[in-house]
């Protein structure tokens, strides 16, 4: 399994000098399993140039799991090539909602004044999913999707071959729901995705003043992120849904923070996630 | 190996506004489980639930001797957590209990049931209203 990140900012993209070395570009994270198969996790800004990498690879079947459909998960979705080429079949996955379907709210997205090009319009044979509630299988991998504490219907996901796997968990509170040091895992969101994981990709936006002051927003600090990975025991932690005030060298003081948080755990030091960062798991 | 799953989304949101509530509220699961009752619930219970623990929310309810007010006993189709947990509806019932330190207490329960979606239901809340 080889997990590949396209996009690690939070919120909104940030180009620019501050933020070279680990991007500016959303959420999107590519998973590329032993057999072939691709996973794509979410649709921010960065699914564009992953678009184009997998039409040159000659790709032609995708798996896009969205984790929910704020903006910064979305919004690279109408530039992703495999879209507009009408080889390409793409299983879109999502957490259900109530009120619409996971196509009827997506295609919100493709509709004016958003978009000039309606959803149904598009070349590829696109179908859509509501992710289930028990694990199913792509490509003889284990895919599982949990709601998790984050505004409005959010899921995360756990991918497992029989040698590896990853959790990715991008907007994601769980202190929201009380104090994660010296709760019973029971109690604590996204935990049963993230349990022993290789490799888990977590919301760590904020440095732990700045948490104070937007709790509830649905993101974590970078202890509460540390203390997250602790408490599911998953082996090392990619720092990701970066602050999009928190430019290259801010990012390293809190990477730093992390290293320093974690210290007395063992495994794998804290990595902030970058565009262009491979993952080879195991 | 199958992995542990975690307590549902919604009752650990339910426990942690629970948590933070001066009303005393109890949450059990879709099976009937009391998996959860706040600090304020201690006191008409009479044990914290650290010491109590995970139970069947039947087992539990009749330790207390639940009976109408006319001190006749309280069948569990007209108690409140049941009815939310099998007809999964809302239900209010004024009742006495002897709590665990011996004190004989009129409350009152609101049940209602907890659905994360239309068809998922994933277990209830019950308050007391102390009388």
């Amino acid at each position: 399994m080889r997990v590949t990140i396209w996009g690690c900012r939070g919120s909104v993209p940030t180009p620019g000098p501050d933020t070279v070395t680990y991007g500016g570009n959303t959420s999107c994270v590519e998973v590329a399993l032993d057999g072939g198969a691709i996973v794509v996790l979410d649709a921010g800004t960065g699914i564009r140039e992953l678009g184009l990498e997998l039409l040159d690879r000659g790709v032609r079947r995708i798996h896009l799991c969205l984790t929910h459909l704020h903006l910064d998960h979305l919004e690279g979705l109408r530039f992703f090539a495999p879209l507009w080429d009408e080889r390409a079949e793409l299983d879109i996955w999502g957490p259900p909602s109530q009120q619409l379907s996971l196509q009827e709210r997506i295609a919100r997205a493709f509709s004016p004044p958003l978009f000039p090009v309606e959803l149904t319009d598009v070349p590829a044979a696109v179908t859509f999913h509501d992710v289930p509630r028990e694990a199913w299988t792509i490509d003889g991998a284990s895919v599982a999707a949990d709601f998790v504490v984050h505004p409005g219907p959010t899921v995360g996901y756990r991918i497992e071959t029989g040698t590896a796997s990853v959790a990715y968990i991008p907007d994601h509170e769980p202190a929201l729901a009380g104090a994660i040091a010296g709760r019973s895992t029971d109690w604590i969101s996204g935990s049963s995705l993230a349990s022993g994981v290789d490799a888990l990709v977590h919301d760590a936006q904020y440095f732990e003043d700045e948490y104070e002051e937007r709790i509830g927003w649905g993101h974590s600090s970078v202890a509460d992120a540390v203390a997250f990975t602790r408490a599911v025991g998953a082996r090392r932690l990619v720092l990701f849904h970066h602050e999009p005030r928190h430019g290259d060298r801010l990012l390293e003081q809190l990477e730093d923070r992390a290293r320093e948080l974690s210290k007395e755990d063992g495994g794998a030091a804290p990595r902030l996630a970058h565009e262009g960062m491979v993952v080879e798991l195991p | 190996m199958e992995r542990r799953r975690h307590k549902h989304l919604v009752l650990i949101l339910a426990r942690e506004f629970a948590s933070n509530l001066a009303t005393p509220t109890l949450i059990a699961d879709d099976q009937g489980t009391l998996v959860f009752y706040n600090e304020a619930a201690e006191g008409v219970i009479g044990r914290p639930f650290a010491e109590a623990g995970e139970m069947p929310l039947d087992e539990w309810t009749a330790s207390f001797a639940p009976r109408t007010t006319d001190s006749e006993p309280l069948p569990p189709e007209r108690r409140p957590t049941r009815i939310a947990l099998d007809e999964r509806r809302a239900a209010h019932e004024r009742f006495r209990i002897t709590s665990l330190d011996g004190i004989e207490r009129e409350v009152a329960v609101t049940a209602f049931p907890l659905f994360a979606h239309a068809d998922e239901f994933v277990g209830i809340v019950a308050i007391f209203w102390r009388e």
